[in-house]
């Protein structure tokens, strides 16, 4: 086993010493000093499909843009409509390069007319900000305002009635990517029904100083029904098995919306944005690749980078593990667009060994809505 | 916590020695540094190996890593309990949780291992690094 890299002058967010004191284990995860799990991944997973789990993603970068110019900058940027967004809204969405790949993918929040938060990867903040500032152009500026927001996500189906003990009032009247500000512990919080987990709940952005507070309260709260604190192993097994796309795993620079399967989040008929041509150019031209789910036939876990070998051609492992909830080996893969249907079956390079896996359909978890009464 | 009758390598495995036949095995550090086990790749009965060969892979939720071999020998038994459930591993990792058998083919190895103390005092010096 190898030792964990130096770690020389990571970053911290304002729950470290919390994350100590609960016992969890901490790794480098793109220059963050962030808990990996807690009382361990397949426990933690549990946790959130069947009661809830609590998560820092403080490491996310928090960009506010503003101005009277902030929708039309917006809608230029993001490949999704923002002119459908509503005040107390936020829709998925991306920037793009001028070749319709991914520079990042992220939230955009419409806190009111003129007034937006763009919620982005914590490996891609300064990229993000860089761009966002060079292409952003009159009447609207855009702020990174990381420093100044925490981020804990609320998940799972017990999410809904914690959040109302600390909030004092109902959060699950929001609609889903709905949004609004509480007080949750007397500390102001912007509550957006929204999360990376596949199940019910929340992400509460707040103030640093409040970060520790309303996590321990959370903590206290959910104690009873089995609620734990959760880290980025379980956040990883509980987005793949939801098929939601990991920057840096399965989309980045090198990959378009159409050829991640996430062809919903680009409007063509909105007008012009970044990338929108080459987007075009590549509908026209057909898309040869595409992103699809898979589980292994053969023993073994294809991981990220393992090479796949298809009936039409070679592709690649972007995302694999072991699903918790399936309790077999699920992954995702970019390979000829030909080879995507479900049962078609290909080949992964295992570390040299050959092993055989099947296109599944996805998402692997989807959860059951409940029974409407 | 490490058994005192054990032989010990620096990548984290153990080996008990019953006449030619060496049991072989990762300790309660490794299981526990790995985390949750769901995964695990062993060779057939009859495969020769030399010291030091890699034999296998280990996996977790998060992670992939070798086992290498502390001892020369021909495997003579894999533990397909631990196979089937590998959570055997991270409960018992000097008992049931157990990985091959082998008949030794020299003591020569046997010398190059730790023992129970040097190991803890091993680890605990790895430990510090971090």
């Amino acid at each position: 086993m190898s030792a964990p890299a130096e770690a020389a002058a990571l970053k911290r967010t304002p729950l470290f010493s919390l994350h100590r004191e609960l016992g969890a284990k901490l790794i480098d995860f793109g220059g963050w000093e962030m808990p990996v799990q807690y009382s361990g991944i397949l426990e933690e997973h549990r946790a959130v499909r069947e009661r809830a789990g609590i998560f820092d993603v403080s490491h996310m970068g928090e960009l506010e843009v503003r101005g009277p110019g902030a929708e039309a900058a917006l809608q230029r940027l993001t490949p999704n409509d923002v002119s459908r967004l509503a005040d107390g809204r936020c829709h998925y969405s991306a920037f793009l390069t001028e070749r319709g790949t991914f520079i990042d993918d992220l939230l955009v929040y419409r806190r009111g007319a003129g007034d937006f938060l763009v919620v982005v990867n914590a490996s891609n903040r300064a990229k993000d900000f860089a761009w966002a500032s060079s292409s952003i152009g009159g009447d609207a500026e855009v702020q990174d305002a990381s420093d100044a927001w925490s981020l804990l996500a609320l998940q799972g189906p017990l999410s809904g009635s914690i959040l109302a003990r600390a909030a004092g009032e109902d959060p699950t009247d929001l609609p889903y990517y709905g949004f609004r500000m509480m007080r949750v512990e007397g500390f102001p919080a912007l509550v957006s029904r929204t999360g990376y987990t596949g199940e019910d709940g929340f992400e509460i952005y707040l103030a640093p100083d409040a970060a520790e507070p309303v996590m321990r309260a959370l903590l206290e709260m959910g104690r009873a029904e089995g609620v734990l604190p959760c880290g980025l192993g379980a956040r990883d097994t509980l987005r793949l098995e939801a098929k939601m796309a990991l920057y840096g795993n399965d989309i980045d620079e090198t990959v378009t919306p159409w050829e991640a399967d996430l062809g919903w989040i680009v409007k063509m008929q909105k007008g012009d944005f970044v990338g929108r041509d080459a987007l075009a150019r590549q509908k026209a031209a057909g898309v040869t690749r595409k992103l699809a789910g898979f589980e292994m036939v053969d023993r073994g876990i294809a991981r990220h980078g393992y090479a796949a070998a298809a009936p039409h051609g070679p592709g690649v492992v972007t995302s694999g593990t072991h699903s918790p909830t399936l309790k077999i080996p699920i992954g995702l893969a970019l390979l000829p667009a030909a080879d995507t249907a479900v049962g078609t079956e290909f080949e992964t390079d295992i570390r040299g060994r050959a092993a055989k896996a099947r296109v599944a359909p996805t998402p692997f978890y989807k959860r059951k809505k409940e029974a409407t009464p | 916590m490490n058994p005192e009758e054990l032989h010990y390598t620096q990548s984290h495995e153990w080996v008990r020695i019953e006449g030619d036949i060496g049991t072989i095995g990762i300790t309660e550090h490794a299981q526990k540094e790995l985390g949750e086990i769901v995964y695990l790749e062993l060779p057939e009965v009859g495969h020769l190996y030399n010291a030091d060969d890699e034999f296998g892979t280990v996996e977790s939720v998060k992670a992939v890593s070798e086992l290498f071999i502390p001892i020369s020998g021909e495997i003579i038994e894999v533990n397909r309990a631990a196979v089937a459930e590998p959570g055997i591993v991270n409960d018992d990792p000097f008992g049931d949780g157990w990985l091959i058998k082998l008949k030794v083919t020299t003591d020569d190895d046997i010398r190059k291992l730790m023992s129970a103390d040097q190991y803890a005092e091993y680890v605990e010096a790895e430990e510090k690094q971090k």
